[in-house]
């Protein structure tokens, strides 16, 4: 079974995205979403982290979450890929379930 | 025949911050704090915006919200001032927790450490945070 992990909340915050990368298994998908999108760009203190899930996971991020928060692609973590509304459709379809850690 | 309101004086002016902790578009809190500022101003008040956490965020240059379908609110930190709301205060070490620095921000503001921030949280009359 694939799974698709979605995290939308800010890992400043709430430990969501640490929950998410403590339970979701090597291999799975992970996409960052609304406030989520924040653990995607460089030079944060939770870069690291975020690298660490690039090595294990498969991560993206919903591109026009980004750009409203002011953030740009070019801004974001290498490994992780930058989807729109129809590639985060693409990624529901791809994956057997959805975990959506909220 | 002048209104029941303007008989009685100036009044007593307090100091009012508002501090704002989270990051715009997630939640509405970041909105509703601009409303409430806008609206608040007309009572001619001592205010001042505190950005702090993911209240940074709210300052951000660049916000371009059509992908999303929201409006952005961001340009109307501009428009404060025109409201004599000119005192914003954004603490250093959420800045630099954020990979973020002055320049990043959309509107001028005064960087100040978080043990500076505490002491002028201390000195207000009324906080509503955000």
């Amino acid at each position: 079974m694939t799974m698709l992990h979605t995290v939308n909340k800010s890992p400043f915050e709430r430990n969501t995205l640490a929950s998410c990368l403590g339970h979701a298994k090597s291999g799975s998908a992970i996409l960052l979403i609304e406030d989520g999108v924040f653990a995607a760009v460089k030079g944060t203190a939770h870069e690291d982290t975020v690298r660490g899930a690039v090595a294990d996971h498969k991560v993206f991020v919903l591109g026009p979450d980004l750009l409203a928060r002011g953030m740009r692609p070019e801004q974001v973590i290498e490994g992780i890929s930058v989807v729109d509304y129809g590639g985060f459709v693409d990624l529901t379809e791809q994956h057997d379930k959805v975990q959506a850690w909220v | 025949m002048s209104e029941p309101w303007e008989e009685e004086g100036p009044g007593t002016i307090k100091k009012f911050m508002y501090v704002n902790r989270k990051a715009p578009y997630g939640t509405i809190y970041a909105l509703e704090s601009l409303e409430v500022v806008l609206i608040a101003a007309a009572f001619e008040q001592d205010v001042s915006m505190a950005f702090l956490d993911d209240g940074v965020y709210q300052l951000k240059k660049g916000q371009d919200t059509q992908g999303i379908g929201m409006k952005n609110f961001s340009p109307t930190y501009r428009a404060l001032e025109g409201y004599d709301v000119e005192k914003l205060y954004v603490e250093a070490e959420s800045l630099a927790e954020r990979g973020l620095s002055e320049d990043d921000l959309l509107v001028p503001v005064e960087v100040m450490g978080r043990e500076a921030l505490a002491e002028l949280m201390d000195e207000q009359d009324v906080i509503l945070s955000f």
